[in-house]
C-alpha cells in the first residue's frame, strides 16, 4: 500500500498541505475551497436579492462590488441573469457536489470502513486539483468582458449557444463550459476512487451489511455520478462545439441578430435531455451524501440504533435506480410526446416511496430515544424537516398536468431550495460539526452552533417558503424585475421580506464562519470518541496520523448502530467489540 | 427601506461580533467539554423546537390564508380541471406536511437527553415498516390515477374544428398569426425573414423580397472588398511583377499577347479604382469577416431556392396560403367557448409561452414547432368584472429565460364573444396588404378555418 510506505515518512510542507495524496487532507482541501466557493455564492445571492426586494432601487453596495454592472448602483439586466446562474452553479456543483461529496466520502470511507486510505492516493489528489482549476475558472468567469454565463445553471442552447443571443453568452459562457469539464474530471476520478475503496479495501469483518449508512449513500452517490457525469460532459463538449466549430446538435433554423444562421437539423431539446440525464441523478448526488451522514448523527445522537437498517439501504438503492429514469419531469412542457410524459409522471412518484420510508424511519428513530442536541444533531433533525417539507411539493411538480402551470415559477425555486438547497447544506454543516474533531483535533464551540442552526433554520424558511405563494400566483423564475405585470403585486409585498430573510440567514454565516476558522487553530482540544459513537474513524488516534491506524487495522464485529443496547451497560458498543457469547447480530 | 437593511446589516454585524466576544470569553472561563452537551442545553433546544413548530406553522397558515387563494379562477375548461386536481393534491401534502413535521418536532422536543433514561432497543419492526411503505403507495396510486387523467384530457387531439393560431416569439416579443380566409396557415421559413415579413412567410413576394436584399448585401460587401486600398496594390503590385518581371527569371520571354492585354487592362482599372476616391481601408480581420459572410450569404441564397412549393391537401398551394394570414403584435384575440389549438414556434432561443390565467404553458423551440390545446371560458370582460379590476387584461409572458429583457416579454390576450372576435378578425390587415386587395371578394365566413393538415409537415410535430 502507497499509503503504508509513506506512513513514517517527513513530510515536506508542500507533500503534507499542497499536494498531499492523504484522504483527510485531501477532505479538508475539498471542504476549505467549497467554504470559499459557498461565500462566493452566498454573496452574489444576497446581490440578485436586492434587486428582487427593491427593484430599482440604488444600493450603494451594489455600485461598490458590481462597478459597471451596476450603474447608479441599479444591477443591471445582463448583471442580474449572470448572478442568479453563477450562485446556481456554484451552489450545486462546487458547493453541494464537490463540497459535500468530497469532503465527506474522502474523509469517512477509509476510516469508517477501515482502510489505511484511499485506492489510489494519487487520484484522489488528482481529483482535489481538478476541483480547484474548476473553482478557479468558474470564478475568473466573473470577471471577463461581458460578464459571467447568464442562461440560467443549466444553460440551456441556443440562449447559451449564441454569442448574439446575450452577453453573458460570449467568453463568460467558454470558461463555464471549460469549467464544467475539469469539475466532471474531478468527480469521475473522485467517484471511481470511492467506489474502488468501498469494494475492495473494508477492513476484516466489515461486511457490506455492517457498513455505516454513510458508506452506503456515498457508495451509491458515486456510482450515481460514475454513470450520470459522463453524459454532461457529452452534452457541454457539444455545445462548446456548436459554439466555436460551426456544428449543430443543437441549433436549427435560427435567425438572430439579422441573420439567418447556417445550421440546421440540431434540436434544442437534445441537450435538455442529456443535461436533465445528469441533472436529476445529480439532485441525488447532492441529497444522498447528506442523508447518510444525517441517518449516522440522528442515531449516534439519539442514542439508539438507526431505526429499520435494511430499509435505509433499500431506499438509498431505490432512490439511486430511480433517479436515472425520471430526468424527463423536468422537460413536460417542451413538447414531449404526452404518453412518454405519463411515464416520468409515474417514475417520478415512486421515488416519493422510499423518500417516506425514510423519513419515517429517521422519526422512529428519535421516538424514545434519548436525544443529545449537538449542533450536528439540530441540523439532521432540521435536515429531515426541509426533506419532507421540501419533498412534498415535489409531487406537485411531479404531476405533469400541474407542472403545466408551475413550470419554471417560483414555485419551483422554492421545492429545489428546500428539498435538495437546505436539506443538504443542512446535512453538509452536520457533518462539519460532528467530524470536525476528527479533521483538526479540536472541537467546535457548540453554543455558536446553536445560534447558528435556529437563525439559520427560521431564516432558510422564511426565504423559501413564501416562495410556493409566488409561485403559485404565476410569478417565472429568472425575472429582473415584476413590475410589468399587473396580476403579480399581490404577492410582491413578499419579496421584501423573503429578502430580509435572505440577508440575515447570510449573516447567520458568520457566525459559522468565525467558529470554524477559531476553532481549527484556538478549538478545545478533542478527545478520541467524544460523541460517544460506535464507527471505526473514532477508534482513531486523535493526532490524525498518516495511514489513520498506529498498529494493525481493527477487526469489525458488529453493525455500527448498537446504540443503548439491552445487552451492554454502555450506552453504545463500538464495531470493535466481540460480540458475547450468544449474542445474536442485528 | 435602504436605511432598514443597513440597519439590519449593521446590527447583525454587531450582534455577531459581540456574541463571538461572549463566546470566546465564556469559553476559557468554563471547563466543561464542548462534546458535553448541558442538560440545560438539551431542555432548551427541545423547548426551541416547538416554539419554531408554533411560528413555522404560524407562518405556513398566514401564508396561505393571505396568499393561497391565488383568484382569480381559471379561465379555462383544463383550468378548471387543473385547478381541481391542485385542490385534491394541495390537501393531501398539506396534511402530511403538518403530520410528519409534528411528529418529528415533537419528539425532538419530548425524548431529549436525561442522564438516567437509557434510549429504547427499537432496530426495526416489519410490521411498522410495511404500513409506511404501503400506505404512500396507495396514496400515490391515487395521485398518479387522477393526475394522469387529467394530463390525458389536456393533452389529446384538437377538434379538428378548433381554431388554430400560431404564436411566435422572438428576443423578446411575440406574435401571432391567423390562417385568414383560406383557412390555412403559409409556408413559413427562417430563411425568408426580413423586416417586413418577420415570421418568414413563404409566397413569391417574399422570396423576391429576401433575395433582393441579400442581393444587396452581397453586392454592398463585394464592392467594399473590391475597392479595399490594401487588396487593390497588391494585385497591382502582382499584375506589375508578372508583366515585366518574368525577365529575371530567363523562362519564356514572349507572354501570351491576349493575357498581356487583360493584365494590362486591369492595371489601368485598378489605377482608376485607386483614384476614384472610393476606395475602402479595411483590417485583414474585417477583411476575413466580410468574405465570410458572403459565404454565408451565398449559402442562404442556396437555402431559399430549395424552398419547394407544394399543395396542401385542401389544394391550396403552400406558396399562396400565406398571402392571407394575419399577423399582429402586442395583444391577439380569442372567442370565448372555443377551442383553440396554439402552434408554437421560435426564431432565436427557447422561449416559453405561459399563460397563468388560463394554466397553460408550453415552450417555443427554434426548429421543433409545439402544440397546445385550450378552451377559454371567461371573457376579458368578465374577467374585469369578477376581480373587480376595470384595467385586467390577460397576459401571455415568457416563461424560459431568454435574455436581458426576458422580464418585460409579453403580449395581451384579449377574450371575447365570437362575433367581437370576428369583427375583430376581419379589420385586421393582412400580412400582404396588396394581395388583400385583389382577393377581397372573399367570403367573410372564412375566418373559420376548414379542416386543414399540419403546415409544417417536414417537421414532426411534437404533440402528435
Amino acid at each position: 500500500m502507497a499509503a503504508n510506505a509513506h506512513a513514517h515518512h517527513e513530510e515536506s510542507f508542500v507533500s503534507k498541505y499542497v499536494f498531499s495524496q492523504d484522504h483527510k487532507m485531501i477532505s479538508k482541501q475539498f471542504l476549505v475551497t467549497a467554504i470559499f466557493m459557498g461565500i462566493i455564492a452566498v454573496m452574489l445571492s444576497i446581490l440578485f436579492r436586492l434587486q428582487l426586494g427593491w427593484p430599482g432601487e440604488s444600493f450603494a453596495l451594489l455600485e461598490g462590488l458590481m462597478g459597471k454592472w451596476a450603474p447608479d448602483g441599479v444591477l443591471d439586466r445582463n448583471a442580474y441573469l449572470a448572478l442568479v446562474t453563477i450562485h446556481g452553479t456554484i451552489m450545486v456543483f462546487f458547493v453541494l457536489t464537490g463540497g459535500l461529496s468530497g469532503t465527506f466520502s474522502n474523509l469517512l470511507i477509509p476510516l469508517q470502513i477501515g482502510a489505511r486510505d484511499m485506492a489510489s492516493g494519487f487520484l484522489n489528489m488528482l481529483s482535489y486539483w481538478f476541483f480547484f482549476v474548476s473553482s478557479v475558472i468558474m470564478v475568473a468567469s466573473l470577471f471577463v468582458e461581458g460578464g459571467a454565463a447568464s442562461g440560467g445553471w443549466t444553460t440551456y442552447p441556443p440562449l447559451s449557444a449564441l454569442p448574439q443571443a446575450a452577453p453573458g453568452s460570449g467568453t463568460g459562457m467558454t470558461l463555464w463550459l471549460i469549467s464544467m469539464v475539469l469539475f466532471v474530471a474531478s468527480s469521475l476520478l473522485g467517484g471511481l476512487n470511492y467506489i474502488v475503496t468501498i469494494v475492495n479495501l473494508r477492513t476484516k469483518g466489515m461486511k457490506m451489511t455492517r457498513l455505516p449508512l454513510t458508506i452506503w449513500a456515498f457508495l451509491v452517490t458515486a456510482i450515481l455520478g460514475v454513470l450520470s457525469f459522463p453524459v454532461l460532459v457529452s452534452a457541454v463538449v457539444l455545445l462548446l462545439m456548436d459554439r466555436s466549430m460551426g456544428t449543430a446538435f443543437y441549433l436549427s433554423d435560427i435567425h438572430i441578430a439579422g441573420e439567418a444562421l447556417d445550421v440546421t437539423g440540431g434540436s434544442p431539446i437534445l441537450y435538455q435531455h442529456l443535461f436533465w440525464f445528469l441533472g436529476h441523478p445529480e439532485v441525488y448526488i447532492v441529497l444522498l451524501p447528506a442523508l447518510g451522514i444525517s441517518s449516522e448523527i440522528i442515531s449516534t445522537n439519539s442514542r439508539k440504533p438507526i431505526f429499520g437498517y435494511r430499509a435505509m439501504i433499500g431506499s438509498i438503492l431505490a432512490i439511486g435506480f430511480l433517479s436515472f429514469i425520471v430526468w424527463g419531469h423536468h422537460m413536460f412542457v417542451t413538447g414531449m410526446n404526452p404518453f412518454l410524459g405519463s411515464v416520468f409522471v409515474f417514475t417520478t412518484l415512486l421515488i416519493a416511496i422510499p423518500s417516506a420510508v425514510k423519513a419515517f424511519n429517521y422519526i422512529t428513530t428519535l421516538w424514545k430515544g434519548n436525544i443529545k442536541f449537538t449542533p450536528a444533531m439540530l441540523f439532521s433533525v432540521g435536515l429531515v424537516s426541509t426533506f419532507v417539507t421540501g419533498g412534498l411539493t415535489g409531487i406537485i411538480l411531479a404531476d405533469s398536468a400541474l407542472d403545466v402551470n408551475v413550470h419554471d415559477t417560483y414555485f419551483v425555486v422554492a421545492h429545489f431550495h428546500i428539498v435538495m438547497g437546505m436539506s443538504a447544506i443542512f446535512g453538509m454543516l452536520a457533518g462539519i460539526y460532528h467530524w470536525f474533531p476528527k479533521m483538526y483535533g479540536r472541537m467546535m464551540g457548540s453554543k455558536l452552533g446553536y445560534a447558528h442552526f435556529w437563525l439559520t433554520l427560521v431564516s432558510g424558511f422564511g426565504v423559501f417558503f413564501p416562495m410556493h405563494f409566488v409561485g403559485m400566483a404565476g410569478a417565472p423564475r429568472r425575472y429582473y424585475d415584476y413590475s410589468a405585470f399587473e396580476f403579480l403585486d399581490f404577492v410582491m409585498d413578499l419579496n421584501p421580506i423573503i429578502s430580509v430573510f435572505a440577508i440575515i440567514g447570510g449573516l447567520a454565516q458568520l457566525l459559522f464562519l468565525y467558529n470554524f476558522f477559531y476553532s481549527i487553530f484556538r478549538g478545545q482540544e478533542a478527545v478520541q470518541n467524544p460523541w460517544g459513537s460506535n464507527t471505526l474513524e473514532w477508534t482513531t488516534p486523535v493526532e490524525r496520523i498518516h495511514g489513520n491506524w498506529p498498529g494493525a487495522l481493527p477487526e469489525v464485529f458488529r453493525w455500527a448502530y448498537d446504540y443503548s443496547n439491552p445487552n451492554y451497560d454502555d450506552d453504545f458498543v463500538p464495531q470493535t467489540v466481540p460480540l458475547a457469547a450468544g449474542e445474536e447480530e442485528h | 427601506m435602504k436605511l432598514l437593511i443597513l440597519l439590519v446589516v449593521v446590527v447583525g454585524i454587531i450582534a455577531i461580533a459581540q456574541l463571538a466576544r461572549v463566546y470566546e470569553l465564556t469559553a476559557k472561563l468554563r471547563k466543561t467539554r464542548e462534546e458535553e452537551i448541558s442538560y440545560a442545553d438539551n431542555r432548551l433546544n427541545a423547548a426551541l423546537w416547538l416554539v419554531f413548530m408554533g411560528l413555522f406553522y404560524a407562518g405556513v397558515i398566514y401564508l396561505f390564508v393571505a396568499y393561497g387563494d391565488y383568484a382569480p379562477p381559471a379561465a379555462s375548461v383544463h383550468g378548471d380541471a387543473v385547478d381541481t386536481l391542485m385542490g385534491f393534491n394541495m390537501i393531501i401534502i398539506v396534511a402530511v406536511f403538518f403530520l410528519v413535521n409534528t411528529l418529528l418536532f415533537w419528539f425532538a422536543a419530548k425524548y431529549y437527553y436525561r442522564k438516567d433514561r437509557k434510549a429504547k432497543f427499537f432496530p426495526h419492526d416489519n410490521k411498522l415498516e410495511l404500513i409506511w411503505t404501503v400506505i404512500p403507495s396507495i396514496v400515490l396510486a391515487v395521485i398518479i390515477i387522477y393526475g394522469l387523467r387529467t394530463w390525458n384530457d389536456m393533452t389529446g387531439d384538437a377538434a379538428p374544428d378548433a381554431l388554430r393560431v400560431e404564436i411566435y416569439s422572438k428576443q423578446f416579443d411575440w406574435t401571432a398569426r391567423y390562417a385568414g380566409a383560406d383557412g390555412q396557415f403559409g409556408l413559413s421559413n427562417y430563411n425568408l425573414i426580413t423586416p417586413t415579413n418577420p415570421l418568414g412567410i413563404v409566397t413569391e413576394d417574399g422570396i423576391a423580397e429576401s433575395l433582393a436584399e441579400i442581393n444587396s448585401s452581397r453586392d454592398r460587401l463585394r464592392e467594399e472588398l473590391a475597392y479595399e486600398r490594401g487588396l487593390l496594390i497588391n494585385e497591382q503590385q502582382k499584375i506589375m511583377k508578372q508583366l515585366h518581371g518574368d525577365h529575371h527569371h530567363g523562362d519564356d520571354h514572349d507572354m501570351d499577347a491576349q493575357l498581356k492585354q487583360r493584365l494590362e487592362e486591369r492595371l489601368a482599372e485598378i489605377e482608376t479604382m485607386l483614384n476614384s476616391g472610393k476606395t475602402t481601408v479595411l483590417t485583414d480581420a474585417a477583411i476575413k469577416s466580410r468574405r465570410d459572410r458572403l459565404k454565408r450569404l451565398d449559402r442562404h441564397v442556396q437555402r431559399i431556392m430549395e424552398i419547394e412549393n407544394f399543395t396542401f391537401e385542401n389544394e391550396v398551394a403552400a406558396w399562396e396560403a400565406g398571402k392571407d394570414d394575419k399577423i399582429i403584435k402586442g395583444e391577439f384575440h380569442l372567442p370565448v367557448g372555443k377551442e383553440v389549438e396554439f402552434i408554437f414556434r421560435s426564431r432565436d432561443v427557447i422561449h416559453s409561452a405561459y399563460m397563468p390565467h388560463f394554466r397553460a404553458q408550453m415552450n417555443c423551440v427554434p426548429g421543433v414547432p409545439t402544440r397546445f390545446k385550450m378552451t377559454p371560458t371567461i371573457t376579458t370582460d368578465s374577467m374585469r368584472f369578477i376581480t373587480g379590476n376595470e384595467d385586467f387584461d390577460y397576459v401571455l409572458l415568457c416563461n424560459k429565460v431568454c435574455g436581458a429583457a426576458h422580464f418585460n416579454m409579453q403580449m395581451k390576450v384579449i377574450v371575447e364573444t365570437e362575433s367581437q372576435y370576428n369583427a375583430w378578425l376581419e379589420q385586421l390587415d393582412t400580412f400582404y396588404v396588396q394581395e388583400l386587395n385583389e382577393d377581397d371578394g372573399n367570403d367573410e365566413n372564412a375566418n373559420e378555418p376548414t379542416e386543414m393538415p399540419a403546415e409544417e409537415q417536414t417537421v414532426t410535430a411534437s404533440l402528435k
